[in-house]
């Protein structure tokens, strides 16, 4: 291994790093303002002077400065590591997500998809870690919500990840978007939209935050959290969206293609990611929230079947087109 | 970096500096923080009255049917990514794609089962 070798994994890491902790504030930042708006308030104006753009970073200052507790009734250990549990996974799986053609990707992994679905799945580990560590009755809902809501996600989710495989015929997420064409559009519907509402419900966004619902259970898992590790189970929550949007993007539309030259498509990858975290934010607005049960029969009587459906449309149009 | 695992090594890289962002972000948190402990601010919090009994509370888990009915689904579609790569290459073609029908039908059809035992209505 040269020098050059070693300065461009370090080049990449700190690439992936500074993304992570860049796109998912303007992501949080974008919530604030979108949400506001939709429902005639201004939300912040004051942090940082122009239109309260400094609010998160003022808010992370915040974080930091703040008092760590952990309840005495609390099982200590798996509490504290919790939030690094929930968060770790979202960077790792942005390190396999291609921003451009060529190696303009963190890692080009021939497994990339199975690797990346499998790292995110155990982001919800630290939820389900902070539910029961935290002895408090309110998490404790809040984690088995979670549990509950893992069951109806999952499935849906993976099937239709693979049915973007079977399309492009390789696991290699770079592989995917080269494989991608326009038509993709159509065929792959409703398998993008089982992805993406499958994808909601993991990050547990509204319509789907019935583990965290304010209203019923205060924070659900997250409540006896304060301080950095409350501000890391945030920050989790908007890498995730990040995360999921990309993914989306690469998977269904399409990535780095656009009607620009090739050197732009990093461009079009982060228009259609940002795109879609705008759509996570309107629906957050939006809808309602659902009860679990409801969730269960919209998962397992409608994506399921759905996603199903789009694994044999995906497999006859393959084989037919040769 | 090359091969089928090397390019692992990045992603264990990028997980080692994950956990020093963590770590980093508590050595300052440490530094910046005031300490005081004791008061009422470690009691389990119930909207604030006194906790009654324990947090670890006895639950009725209504969905184990779904967890049990998850598994089998999951444990289903793991094979599925290793076929999805090859099952269009030149050789294959009808006869796998008729294999895939039987799988996405024994699917389709335990969830049909399923469905029609009522195990898909939350109890």
């Amino acid at each position: 291994m040269t020098v050059s070798d070693v300065l461009e994994a370090a080049a990449r890491v700190v690439g992936v790093l500074v993304v992570f902790l860049t796109l998912p504030l303007l992501v949080g930042q974008t919530e604030h303002k979108a949400m506001a708006h939709m429902q005639s308030r201004l939300g912040p104006m004051y942090a940082g002077g122009f239109h309260g753009w400094a609010q998160l970073v003022a808010d992370g200052v915040k974080f930091a400065q703040k008092e760590d507790i952990v309840p005495a009734a609390a099982d200590r250990v798996v509490f504290k590591i919790a939030p690094a549990v929930a968060l770790i996974p979202y960077l790792v799986v942005l390190v396999a997500i291609p921003v451009g053609p060529g190696n303009q990707v963190g890692q080009a992994l021939d497994a990339g998809l199975f690797v990346v679905l499998a790292v995110m799945a155990v982001g919800v580990l630290g939820t389900l870690m902070a539910g029961w560590a935290s002895a408090n009755k309110f998490s404790l809902l809040g984690g088995l919500r979670t549990a509950a809501q893992l069951m109806a996600y999952e499935l849906p989710f993976i099937l239709a990840a693979a049915s973007a495989a079977m399309a492009a015929g390789t696991l290699s997420l770079p592989g995917i978007v080269a494989a991608w064409n326009p038509w993709w559009l159509l065929w792959q519907l409703p398998g993008a939209a089982v992805f993406f509402v499958a994808g909601l419900a993991e990050l547990q966004r509204p319509p789907f935050d019935m583990p965290v619902a304010d209203s019923e259970i205060i924070f659900g898992a997250y409540t006896e959290y304060t301080g950095l590790r409350f501000a890391l189970f945030l920050l989790a929550e908007y890498a995730g969206i990040v995360v999921l949007c990309a993914l989306t993007t690469v998977l269904f539309l399409g990535g780095w293609h656009g009607p620009f030259p090739d050197q732009l498509g990093w461009l079009w990858t982060l228009v259609k990611t940002l795109a879609l975290s705008f759509v996570v934010i309107w629906v957050r607005v939006a809808y309602p929230r659902l009860r679990e049960d409801q969730l269960q029969r919209l998962a397992w009587q409608g994506l399921v079947p759905l996603a199903l459906l789009q694994l044999a449309v995906t497999g006859v149009v393959r084989v037919a087109l040769g | 970096m090359d091969g089928f695992y090397g390019g692992y090594g990045l992603v264990g890289l990028l997980l080692l500096v994950g956990v020093l962002f963590v770590t980093v972000a508590f050595v300052a948190n440490g530094l910046l923080r005031p300490t005081v402990p004791g008061g009422d601010k470690t009691v389990t919090y119930e909207c604030g009255v006194d906790p009654v009994g324990e947090g670890w509370a006895q639950n009725h888990i209504r969905y184990y049917v779904f967890a049990y009915l998850y598994v089998v689904f999951a444990v289903d579609a793991i094979y599925l990514f290793p076929w999805a790569t090859v099952f269009a290459a030149p050789g294959f073609g009808a006869a796998t794609l008729v294999e895939m029908f039987v799988f996405i039908g024994f699917l389709a059809v335990g969830l049909l089962y399923a469905w029609k035992k009522g195990v898909l209505s939350w109890v």
